[in-house]
C-alpha cells in the first residue's frame, strides 16, 4: 500500500474520535489532491476536531479541491456544508465568491459567517479579469460593509474589518472614492462599536491605512501572496460568477430593504422562492 | 426562520412586569429571564426581581426554585446594588443552582459586602469541598465562589483560596488559579492555566482558554492561537488579551502587543 493509501486507510478504520482527527491530520499534512475525497467525507462526521483538521488540509490542497467542496454545497448536510464554506473561505477562489457573500450576510452560524467574511476579503482577486473585477469588488466591499455595521456578534463585525482593510488597500488606485467610503465607515466604528475588540481591529486598519504611501506599498505582497500562480479558471466558470452576481444584484434590487439584518437574512432564505416570479 | 429578537422585545416592559407579579409560573419564568436579557433595569423591574427571589410557588418535583434562578441571574445583569442584600440572603437556599447563581451575580455587581459570606463557605477547605454520595453537585457552587472572590479582588480570601489549587477537580484547580492570579498577580498561576492549555481533554483546554481571557494574560497569546480547541473558542481568550492591552494605551493608541495579539486573532477568523 502506497504512503498516501495507507494514511487513506487510517482515517477510514479509526475506531475513536482521537485516532480519527490524528489520522485526518497526517492525511491533511500531506497537501496531496488525492486525500480531497476522503477529506470531504471527513466534514459529515459530526467531528469537530477532525472537520477542523480536514479543512486545514482542504485549504492547504487549495484549487484541486475547489470543485469537490462545490458539489458538497449541495448537500443537504448543514454541518458539512459550514465546514466546506470555511475550506471555500480558506482557499479564497473565486468559483466559491458568491456563496461566500450570501453566507457572510446570512447564515445562522456565527463561525460560518466570520470565515465567510475572511474569505471575501482574502478573495484572489489578481485572476479575476478586468470586466469582472470591478462588479466582484463592490459587491464584496457592499457586503462587507453591512455585515461590519449589522451583524450582532462582535468577532463576525471584527473579519467585515480585516476584509474591509484589505480591499480599501486595493482600492487606493483603482477606486479612491470607495476607498474613502470604507474610511469613513471605519471612522464611525472607530467611536461606535460596542466592542473593544472590534474597535481597536479598526484603530489598526486605520493606521494602516493612514501610512499612505508605505501602506500602499506594504497593501501589494499581502493581497497577493502567490501573485505567479496563474488562474485555473475557464471562461465558463468566469461567466458562472458573473450571471450569479447579476442574479444577486437584481434580487437585492427588488427584495432588499435598507437597514435591519433580520429581515434582510430573512428575505435571502426566501430568494430561491421570489426567483420564479421575478 | 421567523424574527425570535422581535418577538421577544415585543413584550412591553410594563407586561412583563406584570407577567412576573402575575400567577402563571411559565410567564414569570420568562418575564424574569427576558429584564435581564434586555437589561431593564428601571426600579420597578429591580424590585419584582428582588420580590422573586423569594418565591415558594415555583418549584420543581426535586425541590428547586426556577424562578429564583432566573431572578438571580438576572439581577446580576441589571448593576443595581439594591439588589446585595437579598441575593445574599440567596445564599442560605436549599437550592444549589439558586446559590450558584446568586454568587455569580453577587461577583457581577461588585460590592464587597458579600466576601465574608463567601469565604464562610471556603472554610474546612478541601475536607468539606467534596462530592457527596448519590448528590450530583459538591456541597457549594465552588467554582463560582472562587470566580466572585477573584473579580471581587478579596485578597483577605487568599489563604482560603489557595488549597483549592488541589483539589481533584481539574476545573476548580483552574477557577483557584485563575482567582489567585487575579489577586496576586503572580504568573506562576497564570503559568498553570498556560500548561492546562496542552491537557488531554477538550473541555479542560475550554475552560483553562476560558479563564486566560478572563485574566487577560499576554504572555499566554501564542498558547492560546496553539491549543487544540474550536477557534471561536480561541478567539474569545485572544479578545480578553486584547482588551486589557487596549486600556493600557490612549484610544486610538496602541501598544505593541496589543497589535501582536490582533495579528494572532487575524489567522485564527
Amino acid at each position: 500500500m502506497s504512503d498516501l493509501a495507507s494514511l487513506i486507510n487510517a482515517v477510514e478504520q479509526a475506531d475513536s474520535s482521537a485516532q480519527l482527527i490524528e489520522a485526518v491530520r497526517r492525511l491533511a499534512a500531506t497537501g496531496h489532491a488525492e486525500a480531497v475525497p476522503t477529506l470531504i467525507t471527513v466534514l459529515s462526521y459530526n467531528n469537530p476536531g477532525a472537520a477542523v483538521a480536514a479543512v486545514d488540509g482542504l485549504v492547504k490542497i487549495g484549487e484541486p479541491a475547489v470543485a469537490p467542496l462545490l458539489e458538497q454545497l449541495d448537500q443537504h448536510n448543514y454541518t458539512a456544508r459550514s465546514w466546506a464554506i470555511r475550506a471555500l473561505a480558506g482557499i479564497g477562489d473565486p468559483r466559491g465568491f458568491v456563496t461566500l457573500l450570501g453566507v457572510a450576510t446570512a447564515d445562522f452560524s456565527l463561525s460560518v459567517r466570520r470565515a465567510a467574511a475572511r474569505g471575501i476579503g482574502a478573495m484572489k482577486w489578481h485572476w479575476f479579469p478586468e470586466h469582472l473585477l470591478e462588479i466582484a469588488q463592490e459587491e464584496a466591499m457592499e457586503a462587507l460593509l453591512f455585515v461590519a455595521q449589522q451583524d450582532e456578534e462582535w468577532v463576525v463585525r471584527y473579519a467585515a474589518v480585516v476584509g474591509l482593510e484589505s480591499l480599501a488597500c486595493d482600492f487606493t488606485f483603482s477606486h479612491p472614492e470607495w476607498r474613502s467610503h470604507i474610511e469613513a465607515t471605519f471612522a464611525h466604528l472607530a467611536i461606535a462599536d460596542e466592542s473593544w475588540a472590534v474597535r481597536a481591529r479598526v484603530w489598526k486598519a486605520q493606521q494602516h491605512l493612514q501610512g499612505s504611501a508605505a501602506a500602499v506599498a506594504a497593501c501589494q505582497p499581502q493581497a497577493n501572496q502567490v501573485e505567479d500562480e496563474p488562474s485555473p479558471l475557464s471562461p465558463h466558470d468566469w461567466q458562472d460568477i458573473l450571471d450569479k452576481l447579476y442574479e444577486r444584484k437584481r434580487q437585492e434590487r427588488v427584495t432588499l430593504p435598507e437597514g435591519d439584518p433580520r429581515r434582510y437574512r430573512e428575505l435571502v432564505g426566501t430568494v430561491t422562492h421570489n426567483a420564479g416570479e421575478l | 426562520m421567523g424574527e425570535p429578537i422581535g418577538d421577544e422585545q415585543s413584550l412591553t416592559v410594563a407586561q412583563a412586569i406584570a407577567n412576573l407579579r402575575g400567577p402563571d409560573p411559565g410567564l414569570r419564568y420568562y418575564a424574569a429571564w427576558w429584564l435581564g436579557r434586555f437589561r431593564v433595569a428601571t426600579p420597578e423591574a429591580i424590585s419584582a426581581l428582588i420580590d422573586s427571589l423569594s418565591d415558594e410557588a415555583d418549584r420543581t418535583a426535586e425541590g428547586g426554585y426556577p424562578l429564583r434562578r432566573n431572578a438571580a441571574r438576572a439581577l446580576g445583569k441589571l448593576g443595581n446594588l439594591q439588589a446585595v442584600p437579598a441575593l445574599i440572603r440567596c445564599l442560605e437556599c436549599d437550592d444549589f443552582y439558586v446559590r450558584e447563581a446568586a454568587v455569580q451575580s453577587l461577583g457581577m455587581l461588585g460590592d464587597r459586602s458579600c466576601i465574608p459570606v463567601l469565604m464562610s463557605f471556603l472554610e474546612g477547605g478541601l475536607a468539606v469541598a467534596q462530592p457527596t454520595p448519590g448528590k450530583i453537585n459538591l456541597p457549594q457552587p465552588y467554582n463560582a465562589i472562587l470566580e466572585a472572590l477573584g473579580a471581587l479582588n478579596a485578597t483577605e480570601a487568599v489563604p482560603l483560596i489557595e488549597p483549592f489549587l488541589d483539589h481533584p477537580f481539574e476545573m476548580l484547580q483552574y477557577a483557584a488559579a485563575r482567582a489567585m492570579y487575579e489577586l496576586t498577580q503572580n504568573p506562576v498561576y497564570a503559568e498553570r492555566l498556560v500548561r492546562a492549555l496542552a491537557g488531554e481533554k477538550l473541555p479542560l483546554r475550554r475552560a483553562a482558554l476560558a479563564d486566560l481571557g478572563a485574566i487577560g494574560y499576554l504572555p499566554a497569546a501564542d498558547a492560546i492561537a496553539q491549543t487544540l480547541a474550536e477557534n471561536s473558542l480561541k478567539l474569545i481568550a485572544l479578545k480578553g488579551l486584547l482588551e486589557k492591552q487596549v486600556q493600557e494605551a490612549t484610544p486610538p493608541n496602541l501598544t505593541a502587543d496589543a497589535l501582536q495579539v490582533m495579528e494572532l486573532m487575524d489567522s485564527l477568523l
